[in-house]
C-alpha cells in the first residue's frame, strides 16, 4: 500500500470552489456570464471536476478513519455524510416548492397554459413530494445533490476494496460502467425518464478519484508527467475546443468531416460519454503540470476566496443552488439586462465566499472550544468536508 | 418607458426595408422579422404555390391554441392561414390542425399517418417540444421522435417546418427547454428540414419589451398578438422558403 500523503492538498479546494462558482453560473437560466464557464470551450463541465474530486476527498478523509476505527465507524461516518446531504436537498426542495408556488399562484397568463402544466404536480403533492423524497422526482438543475447522496450511500463497500485491492475496485468500477453502456442501465425517474446524471456512469469518475487519493496518483505519476502525454492532452483541449467553437459558429461546421461528426456526436453528458472522461482527464493532466502541489501560490490572498469555497463544499453548493433561484426571481421581476446579469453573477458568488468565510471562522471557533457550551459538533471530519 | 423608444427607434430603422411588402405586419411583428429566415428550401410547398392550391397541415400541443369560443380563430395557425391567403392572391390555401395539449413528440408522431393521409398537405408545421422538456423524455428518445415524424411527412410528400417552444421565462428555472431547443435545431440541420425558431422571436420580443411576457395578466390580449405575429412571420417563412429565388437571403447558401 502505497503511502496517503498527510497534508491536504489545497488544489483539490481551489478547484471544487472553482468549481461550485462555473456550477452557480450555469444554473441561473440564460445568464450572460455563463459565457466564462468551461462547459463552452469543450467537451466536459464543471460537473466532473466536483464529482471527481468529491471522490479523492471522500477517500481521503474516511480512509483514514477506516484504517484508524475500522470498517463500522468509517461507513457510519460515510453514511451519516450522506444522510446531511439528503437533508440538504429537501431543504432546497421546499424552497423550490415555495418559488414554483409563488408563480402558480401569481402568474395566470393565458399564452402559457401549457407550460403551467408543469406546476400539475402541486395539485397531487402526495405524489410527487414522495417521489422527490425517494428521489426520483427531482427539478430542473437539482440533480448532483441525489447523485452525490447515491454514491456515498455506496461508498463503504468500495472504499473497503479499494482499501484492501485498489486495481481490483478500480477495475470493478470501470465494469460498472462499460455494463451499464451495454445494459443501458439507469435508475427511473418521476413524472418519466431516467436520472439525468446516471450513477451507473458517474460512479466511475468518484472512484477514480478516491483511486488518486489512495496512492494511485502516485503511481500515476511517472505517466502524467511525460511529454508525450502532455503533449496528447493539449492536442485533445484543442480538438474539443475546435469542435465547441462550431456549436457557437455553425458556418465552421462544414470544417467538421461528416466521419468525425458521425462519431462523436451525440456527446452524451447522462451516461458521461468517453470523450467527456478523456476531455476531464486533460485537462486535469495540463493542471498537475502548471500548478505544483507545493506551489506557494496556493496559500496566498488570491486563491483564498476559491479555496474557502472548495472546504466548505455542501454549504457553498446548496447556497449556489438558492442564489441561483434567487438570481432567476431577479432577472424576472427586476430587470433582465446584462449589467443586470453580471451584478448578479458576481454578487452570488461574493455572498458564496463571504458565507464559507463565516463558516470557516465557526468551525474553528468551535474548535478552540472557546464558547460557553462544549462544542455540539466534534471535528469527526478532520481535514474538512468530504 | 425607454425599451419603447429602443424599440420605436429600431423600427424607423427597419421601416425601409419593409415598404414593399404587400401585406404591412404591426410593427411588434416586423421588430423580429430577421430571425424568421429559412435556411432550407420548401419545394413541395412551391408546387403547391404553382398548382394553386396550398394545404398546410399544423400538428403541435397547448401552445398552438389559446383558450376561450374565439380561441380558435386568434390562434396562429389560423392566423397563419388568414396572412398566407392575403399574401398569395389566387392561391387556394387551407390550414387543417391537430392540435391537443400536452403530447410528446413520440405521442404526435403516432397520429401523423392518419393526419397526413387524411389531408394530404405540401406542408407540416410540426410545433413540439414543449411537453417532452416538461415530462424529462429522454432526449435521444425526442430526437428519435422527430426524426421518425419527418421521416413520415417526407416519404407522405411533405414538406416539415419544426415549430419550437414557446420562450416562456416565468418558468425559465422550471422547464429544462434548452437541450430540446438544441435537439430541435440539430435534427433540423441533419435532416436539412427549415426550423421556425419562435423560441428566439420571443425571447428577442421579450428583450426588447415589444411584449410583456412576465405580465401576470389573465387577459388575451398579449396572448392574441403573440399569435397573430407568429402567424404572419411564419407566412413570411414559408412563403421565402418555397420561392428562394424571389427573395434571396444570403449569398453564400
Amino acid at each position: 500500500m502505497a503511502p496517503v500523503p498527510t497534508e491536504r492538498d489545497l488544489r483539490l479546494d481551489l478547484f471544487r470552489g472553482l468549481a461550485l462558482w462555473l456550477i452557480f453560473l450555469d444554473h441561473i437560466p440564460s445568464n450572460a456570464v455563463s459565457w466564462i464557464t468551461i462547459r463552452n470551450y469543450g467537451f466536459s463541465d464543471a460537473t466532473e471536476i466536483f464529482v471527481f474530486i468529491s471522490g479523492y476527498t471522500a477517500a481521503f478523509v474516511y480512509g483514514r478513519a477506516m484504517r484508524q476505527h475500522g470498517f463500522i465507524v468509517a461507513s457510519a461516518r460515510v453514511l451519516k455524510r450522506a444522510w446531511q446531504i439528503y437533508v440538504a436537498h429537501v431543504f432546497l426542495l421546499a424552497i423550490y416548492l415555495a418559488e414554483i408556488a409563488y408563480v402558480a399562484n401569481s402568474f395566470d397568463n393565458p399564452l402559457y397554459t401549457e407550460e403551467m402544466g408543469v406546476l400539475d404536480f402541486l395539485k397531487n403533492p402526495d405524489v410527487t413530494i414522495f417521489q422527490a423524497l425517494l428521489l426520483k422526482f427531482k427539478p430542473v438543475n437539482m440533480d448532483v445533490l441525489p447523485l452525490y447522496i447515491l454514491l456515498l450511500a455506496w461508498f463503504p463497500p468500495m472504499l473497503w476494496l479499494l482499501l484492501r485491492a485498489p486495481s481490483i475496485a478500480l477495475v470493478s468500477s470501470a465494469s460498472l460502467y462499460v455494463l451499464m453502456w451495454f445494459f443501458e442501465w439507469n435508475l427511473p425517474a418521476y413524472p418519466s425518464g431516467t436520472w439525468v446524471f446516471n450513477p451507473f456512469a458517474w460512479q466511475l469518475l468518484f472512484v477514480f478519484g478516491a483511486w488518486c487519493a489512495l496512492g494511485g496518483s502516485q503511481n500515476l505519476a511517472r505517466w502524467i508527467h511525460s511529454r508525450t502525454i502532455i503533449g496528447l492532452a493539449i492536442a485533445y483541449l484543442a480538438f474539443a475546443f475546435a469542435i465547441a467553437m462550431t456549436w457557437y459558429f455553425p458556418h465552421l461546421a462544414v470544417f467538421v468531416p461528416k466521419f468525425v461528426g458521425d462519431a462523436i456526436y451525440p456527446i452524451d453528458k447522462t451516461n458521461l460519454d468517453v470523450l467527456r472522461i478523456m476531455h476531464f482527464l486533460a485537462l486535469a493532466i495540463i493542471t498537475v503540470a502548471l500548478v505544483p502541489r507545493d506551489w506557494p501560490a496556493l496559500k496566498s490572498r488570491i486563491f483564498w476566496p476559491a479555496i474557502v469555497c472548495g472546504q466548505h463544499s455542501l454549504e457553498t453548493f446548496c447556497l449556489g443552488v438558492f442564489l441561483s433561484f434567487a438570481g432567476h426571481f431577479v432577472f424576472t421581476e427586476v430587470s433582465n439586462r446584462l449589467l443586470t446579469h453580471v451584478i448578479v453573477s458576481i454578487a452570488g458568488i461574493t455572498i458564496m465566499v463571504g458565507v464559507a468565510a463565516l463558516i470557516s471562522w465557526y468551525r474553528q471557533a468551535e474548535r478552540k472550544g472557546g464558547g460557553p457550551r462544549p462544542p455540539a459538533a466534534r471535528p469527526g471530519f478532520a481535514g474538512g468536508d468530504a | 418607458m425607454k425599451r419603447r423608444f429602443v424599440v420605436l427607434a429600431l423600427l424607423v430603422l427597419a421601416g425601409p426595408a419593409w415598404a414593399e411588402n404587400p401585406a404591412e405586419h404591426p410593427a411588434e411583428c416586423r421588430v423580429a422579422a430577421h430571425l424568421a429566415v429559412s435556411s432550407f428550401p420548401l419545394p413541395q410547398v412551391a408546387r403547391a404555390f404553382a398548382a394553386k392550391k396550398l394545404d398546410i397541415l399544423v400538428v403541435g400541443a397547448g401552445s398552438s391554441q389559446l383558450p376561450g369560443s374565439s380561441g380558435a380563430k386568434n390562434a396562429y395557425p389560423a392566423r397563419l392561414q388568414q396572412a398566407l391567403a392575403d399574401n398569395l392572391r389566387g392561391i387556394e390555401v387551407k390550414v387543417t390542425t391537430d392540435v391537443k395539449s400536452k403530447r410528446t413528440a413520440a405521442e404526435m408522431v403516432k397520429a401523423l399517418p392518419a393526419d397526413l393521409t387524411a389531408t394530404k398537405p405540401a406542408l407540416l408545421v410540426w410545433q413540439t417540444g414543449t411537453t417532452d422538456a416538461m415530462l424529462a423524455v429522454d432526449p435521444d428518445q425526442f430526437s428519435q421522435a422527430l426524426d421518425r415524424g419527418i421521416n413520415a411527412a417526407h416519404s407522405a410528400g411533405a414538406d416539415v417546418v419544426l415549430l419550437n417552444a414557446q420562450y416562456s421565462p416565468r418558468t425559465e428555472s422550471m422547464i429544462a427547454l434548452g437541450t430540446y431547443a438544441e435537439d430541435m435545431r440539430w435534427v433540423a440541420l441533419q435532416q436539412e428540414v427549415p426550423l421556425f425558431d419562435r423560441f428566439g422571436i420571443m425571447r428577442l420580443w421579450s428583450d426588447l419589451g415589444t411584449f410583456d411576457l412576465y405580465s401576470a395578466t389573465k387577459k388575451l390580449d398579449i396572448a392574441e398578438q403573440v399569435h397573430d405575429c407568429i402567424g404572419r412571420l411564419l407566412a413570411d417563412f414559408v412563403i421565402a422558403a418555397a420561392k428562394p429565388e424571389e427573395q434571396p437571403m444570403n449569398g453564400s447558401r
